[in-house]
């Protein structure tokens, strides 16, 4: 294996580029290091992120916040402004593994891992975030949604990676939560993970709304009748009753070694009520 | 075979070393540098045991290449006494019959200096939580959270 | 030996244990943290399917691949010159007609790096006949099972069957008429409970390093609870004698009863007699699941009788336990011990040890006793209920005690049960108010503990300080408590104490470090020792005062004449005289060797609160209260430690530990991710008390600690999440998923 680390986004785009074979990005490694354990990868070449000072930052933009690919999740927990505005996805990223894995992992890392279960996807999808993907040609960007394709695949084209996620602003009385589920209090994968950003009117009616799920289907789930279970809503208890229907309606699990079928789209019903009242009162801070 | 050349600072020494390219940093550092204190209970990020310092920032050593070590700084169980004098976490391990077999000592002593590094007082709660990610299976953990509380005090002073 | 209970000195001190230091500051050597000059890496091939015939396994690539040098198989190990008792293990070690669990070892490779030696793997081709197999132990009782040893004859029925099975063996205890014992009762409750499997789940993997160099003889160091055991069974093994093979037991990582047998240390031997090099073997952590240690699950129906003022009048259990491919279940001791907490005229207790294609069962943490005593104490719990009756109280009427005709035979000599019922009772946890889901459940557990071969040897240095050699590795600070009964017996101070294991060449058998002994035997031992020393030193003193022996007592340290008639001579201390010694016969040592007798029966009463989250089936612990016997805690913190820590094990197997196989056989959670011990952020503290009713069969009164801390967790949780869902549970464990589905299906939801 070759082990390259770059400083550049154009540098590492021409190794990508000059590399027939299989080619792994390293931004924290807390994913490809035990896929390298165990054998399931065995990369021809493998691109270190974390020496391009471009990928480093969390910068303002625009009233929201552009994070580059090799920012830890102990540098964005550190962030005031960033937790201020979307507090849903910054605890969603706080969430994964230990305070050792915060140090590494990335959400960069965790969007492009593409697995299901992946805590940070359905707080950034319901967060409407973006990620910008530098290859041969230039740079685009799209949503975060639409970057996994199935477990373990992406949508990102040869010699393609994601310089960074762009959080945009927060329209007022709007909030974000996320929560998910686990047998443990820590170092679990999620058995489910709701995250609902909601936006309210200055009469207490919601206005917008966005119910993303995790570890329920073949990739994270938006589920536009969940959000309209709230929308037009005061958010109560009938309210969140259709929620719950809605989002379990949506669950296509599967049975594994961390939950059933069954169990999940349950736990789903009452995961994204507790989420969406966390959010609400978001909204009213 | 060709090994990579890298150079780096452990515990405060130049070091430099040869290594295959898909080598952890933990291989490298039990079977290249003779430093066998961080352990390797699991090699996939779970329990802690290898736990080091990498640029200040905890890590598991499980999960690092040994090429990424290029120019940064590693401190490890072994850097963590000055001298014969011990730091104020290991003599309270040692006092509050904090480890029994041993084994997982070195991961939550790191594990440990890092969170009084960046929260001189924290409660029990807060403990449990930063220290998670170390597992231990003889203690029950409670000896090991209260010499972790009881050193914080005696470094801020009031003993 | 008198039951007379000593005040002393520092034995119940906490003083600082002697390898502290190296054990925080990572100078301390486990298992995998020796190397060898000219080392190579030892690696297992392991069978990837639960149940195959082996027709034939071509190494020819993996020797042909630069710097291998060495593969073996089961070719490798002379089968016919092992004894039957061996067969199993060695069958274990290294699969040969028939792979019998995902994860068995089939081959193995020396090479001279990590990678060439996994390519090395890849490269050894087996075939594979693919055999129905079976993981579950109702299943493989059935007579369409796959049988998985073709000599399984079941032992303990009458007449013995001639059809081989995967019953291994029926085994039955009790007295009294429990058909009769039940016609008296006014209530009767019958439950049927199961319990998965577990896993000791100690931090350090199994490590070894072996060298056997051209002359035949060999070294072997590695992390062991016996080192002895070790070198005889290795020894064995790889037909070499006794003599030949040293074994070192190096600083062990956790073991709980897992590393009382062998799996690589043979495997490493044999690679390096091949190689003619130094060969490491470390265990990966999935290695470790798949084919190392776990305990039993079982199945299990338990009946308890009882009058309406609590008094039972008949129990009865029928416990079926899954023991591994060779049926190594410890279902005797579960039968032993299920309802040894209690003074019964009727009971009967039935064991089936039953062989499934899983990894060789070994032991964990008073082996066999926590599921029994889980199905025992939730029936128990719910008598208490029906019959409008305080938990504690019921466990206090029915309590055994001095004098009670144990459920599995002998009488019990002196004993502290009602003493922690008594101590849980006073508690102030136990009349803590609790809110609303939460519920409060308590248990009471049992362990035989026990003495077994101990040789221990203590030798004076001239300078005064005193270098103690035991065989039994130190897993838990026993070392401390060596020294301090050394000390405490020498009359002279802790820090001039030291202790350590010493190697299979230096010291006489030591049977492995397992049943609760370390601290009794060993100390037992060292106090014996520590007396054949003052012996010793009176009679140096005697010389040196040209007095007779007898005339010389030992008080506070030192060597005085008995009395005035003895003469007049200032005490010699112990320094004094050891400097003394070249002059008075050479060096002075005391010695000890006993098959220790006399263990001390434990019993411990646990105390728990939980909190279930009816939406999820999420279980919290609250507050846990351990009161347990400890007979004399020689040193508390570790003795408290030993409650905690077995209290904890005890949490994570009644909520969340297990075992989870495919339909194909193989096992799907083999890492910490998904086999999921109990972390920090899931407890609260452990309280303890430490309850010291002393063990006439010890010098000071010691009990065995280690074990029993692990019996009540199982129920009292279970008790207390049911009390807290309303529902009684009956399975384990209480993952989220099945406590939800408890709560759905009960009646009054
Ligand atoms: C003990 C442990 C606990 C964990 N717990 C959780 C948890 O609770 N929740 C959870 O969601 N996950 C968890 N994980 C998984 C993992 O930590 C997360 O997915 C993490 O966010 C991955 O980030 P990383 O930077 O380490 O990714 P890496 O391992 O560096 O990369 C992950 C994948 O993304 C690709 N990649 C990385 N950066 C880019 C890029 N810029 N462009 C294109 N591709 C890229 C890599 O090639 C790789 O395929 C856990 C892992 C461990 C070891
Ligand atoms: S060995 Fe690195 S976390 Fe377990
Ligand atoms: S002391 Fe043994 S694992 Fe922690």
């Amino acid at each position: 294996m070759r082990f390259e680390a770059p400083t550049s986004v154009d540098a590492a785009i021409k190794l990508l580029e000059g590399e027939p074979g299989v080619v792994r990005i390293l931004a924290g490694g807390t994913d490809v290091l035990v896929q390298l354990r165990y054998g399931q990868v065995e990369p021809d070449l493998m691109v270190d992120i974390k020496r391009i000072a471009a990928m480093r930052s969390i910068d303002e933009e625009d009233g929201g916040y552009r994070i580059g690919a090799a920012v830890s999740g102990i540098e964005i927990g550190a962030h005031a402004g960033l937790r201020k505005l979307w507090p849903g996805v910054v605890e969603a990223m706080e969430l994964i593994g230990s305070t050792q894995i915060q140090g590494r992992a990335t959400l960069v890392g965790n969007l492009c891992n593409a697995s299901p279960a992946a805590d940070s996807v359905p707080a950034m999808v319901a967060a409407e975030a973006t990620c910008r993907i530098f290859g041969p040609n230039g740079h685009r960007d799209i949503p975060v949604h639409n970057l996994a394709s199935a477990p373990g695949e992406t949508t990102l084209g040869r010699a393609e990676l994601v310089g960074s996620i762009y959080l945009p602003s927060r329209r007022p009385n709007s909030g974000d939560a996320y929560l998910r589920f686990i047998p443990r209090t820590e170092m679990d994968i999620a058995v489910v993970g709701t995250g609902v950003s909601l936006e309210m009117d200055l009469d207490g009616v919601c206005k917008n709304a966005r119910v993303a799920l995790g570890a329920v289907a073949a990739r994270v789930l938006l589920v536009d009748e969940a959000a309209s279970a709230l929308i037009g809503s005061r958010v109560d208890a009938a309210a969140l009753e259709n929620l719950s229907h809605a989002a379990a309606a949506a669950c296509s699990p599967i049975d594994d070694k961390r939950g059933t079928k069954e169990f999940r789209t349950k736990i789903t019903g009452v995961l994204v009520r507790r989420t969406a009242q966390i959010a609400l009162q978001r909204s009213q801070e | 075979m060709t090994q990579t050349h890298v150079s780096t600072i452990v515990n405060g020494d130049a070091v430099e070393f040869l290594c295959e390219t898909d080598e952890t940093l933990l291989d490298v550092l039990r079977d290249r540098l003779t430093l066998t204190g961080s352990k390797e209970g699991c090699g996939s990020g779970d329990c802690g045991a290898c736990s080091i310092l990498l640029d200040n920032r905890l890590v598991c050593s499980c999960l690092v290449l040994g090429v990424e070590a290029q120019d940064r700084e590693i401190e490890t169980i072994e850097g963590m006494a000055s001298g014969d004098e011990l730091h104020p976490l290991q003599r309270k391990f040692i006092e509050h019959a904090a480890l029994q077999c041993g084994i997982c000592t070195p991961g939550f002593l790191i594990a440990a200096k890092a969170l009084l590094a960046q929260n001189p007082d924290p409660t029990e709660t807060e403990v449990r939580y930063w220290l998670a990610g170390n597992l231990c299976r003889c203690t029950g953990y409670d000896k090991i959270i209260t010499a972790v509380i009881d050193a914080a005090a005696e470094m801020r002073g009031n003993v | 030996m008198g039951t007379h209970e000593p005040a002393f000195d520092v034995v119940g001190t906490r003083p600082l244990r002697p390898d502290g230091v190296e054990k925080v500051t990572g100078s301390a050597k486990f298992g995998a943290d020796l190397t060898a000059p000219g080392m190579l890496v030892g690696k297992i091939l392991r069978s990837s399917h639960a149940h195959a015939r082996i027709r034939s396994i071509d190494t020819s690539k993996a020797e042909a691949l630069p710097g291998v040098k060495a593969v073996i198989t089961c070719k490798n190990f002379d089968k016919a010159k092992i004894s039957p008792a061996k067969q199993n293990i060695l069958c274990n070690i290294m699969a040969q007609e028939k792979a019998l669990y995902d994860g068995h070892a089939v081959a193995a490779v020396a090479a001279i790096s990590n990678q060439i030696a996994r390519k090395a793997l890849r490269l050894i081709e087996v075939d594979y006949e693919v055999l129905a197999h079976v993981t579950d132990v109702e299943e493989a009782m059935r007579p369409s099972a796959p049988v998985i040893q073709d000599d399984m004859f079941t032992v303990g029925v009458t007449p013995q069957p001639t059809q081989a099975s995967n019953i291994a063996k029926r085994s039955e205890f009790g007295h009294g008429d429990v058909e009769k014992g039940f016609s008296q009762a006014d209530v009767i409750i019958e439950r049927q409970f199961k319990t998965a499997a577990t896993h000791q789940g100690y931090i350090e993997p199994h490590a070894c390093l072996a060298n056997v160099t051209q002359d035949g003889q060999g070294e072997l160091w590695c992390c062991t609870q016996g080192h002895f055991m070790v070198r005889e069974v290795c020894a064995e093994l790889i037909g070499m004698d006794i003599s030949k093979l040293r074994v070192t037991a190096s600083e062990i990582g956790g073991g709980f009863g897992g590393k009382t047998t062998v799996f690589i240390e043979p495997v490493a031997l044999v690679l390096s007699r091949e190689a003619g090099r130094p060969v490491k073997i470390v265990m990966s952590r999935d290695e470790v699941f798949r084919a190392s240690g776990p305990t039993s699950s079982t199945s299990m129906r338990v009946k308890i009788g009882a009058k309406n003022d609590g008094i039972f009048t008949a129990c009865e259990a029928e416990l079926k336990y899954q023991g591994g491919a060779f049926a190594d279940s410890p279902v005797q001791l579960g039968a032993m011990s299920a309802f040894a907490c209690y003074n019964l005229e009727n009971v009967k207790t039935v064991g089936y040890d039953v062989a499934t294609n899983r990894p060789k069962n070994v032991a964990y943490r008073a082996p066999g006793a926590p599921m029994a005593a889980y199905a025992v104490e939730s029936v128990v719990a719910e008598i208490a209920d029906r019959l409008g009756i305080d938990q504690l109280e019921l466990r206090l009427k029915n309590a055994a005690r001095e004098g009670t005709k144990s459920s599995y035979g002998p009488v019990f000599k002196r004993m502290g049960l009602v003493e922690t019922l008594q101590a849980a009772k006073v508690h102030d946890h136990y009349s803590a108010p609790l809110g609303p889901n939460q519920g409060r459940g308590v248990a009471s557990g049992f362990w035989f503990n026990f003495g077994g071969q101990t040789c221990v040897s203590l030798n004076i240095n001239v300078d005064g300080t005193i270098a103690i050699a035991v065989g039994t590795p130190d897993i838990g600070g026993s070392r401390a408590s060596m020294c301090l009964m050394a000390a405490e017996e020498l009359g002279i101070a802790y820090d001039n104490v030291r202790t350590i294991i010493a190697d299979t060449s230096s010291l006489g058998y030591n049977d492995v470090t397992d049943g609760s002994r370390a601290t009794f035997a060993s100390g037992l031992a060292i106090i014996n020792a520590a007396r054949d020393a003052k012996a010793k030193l009176c009679a140096r003193a005697a010389k040196t005062w040209d007095i007779p022996a007898e005339a010389v007592i030992w008080e506070n340290g030192c060597a005085k004449p008995a009395g005035a008639n003895a003469g007049n001579f200032a005490p010699l201390s112990l320094a004094e005289i050891a400097a003394n010694a070249e002059k008075t016969g050479g060096p002075i040592a005391g010695h000890f060797e006993v098959n220790a007798g006399g263990a001390g029966v434990s019993f411990a009463t646990h105390i728990v609160d939980a909190e279930v989250d009816r939406e999820t089936g999420f279980v919290k612990i609250l507050r846990y209260t351990v009161a347990q016997d400890a007979g004399k805690a020689v040193h508390p913190s570790y003795v408290e430690g030993q409650f905690q820590g077995g209290a904890v094990q005890g949490i994570g197997w009644a909520i969340n530990e297990e075992y989870i196989y495919g339909e194909d056989g193989k096992l799907q959670n083999p890492g910490f991710l998904d086999y999921r011990i109990p972390v920090a952020s899931d407890l609260p503290m452990i309280d303890t008390v430490i309850v010291e009713v002393p063990n006439p069969g010890h010098p000071y009164g010691v009990r065995g600690v280690g074990e029993t801390s692990i019996v009540p967790p199982l129920a009292a949780i279970s008790n207390a999440v049911s009390a807290a869902a309303g529902v009684r549970l009956t399975e384990l464990p209480m993952s989220p998923p099945r406590v939800l589905k408890a709560l759905e299906d009960s009646p009054d939801r």
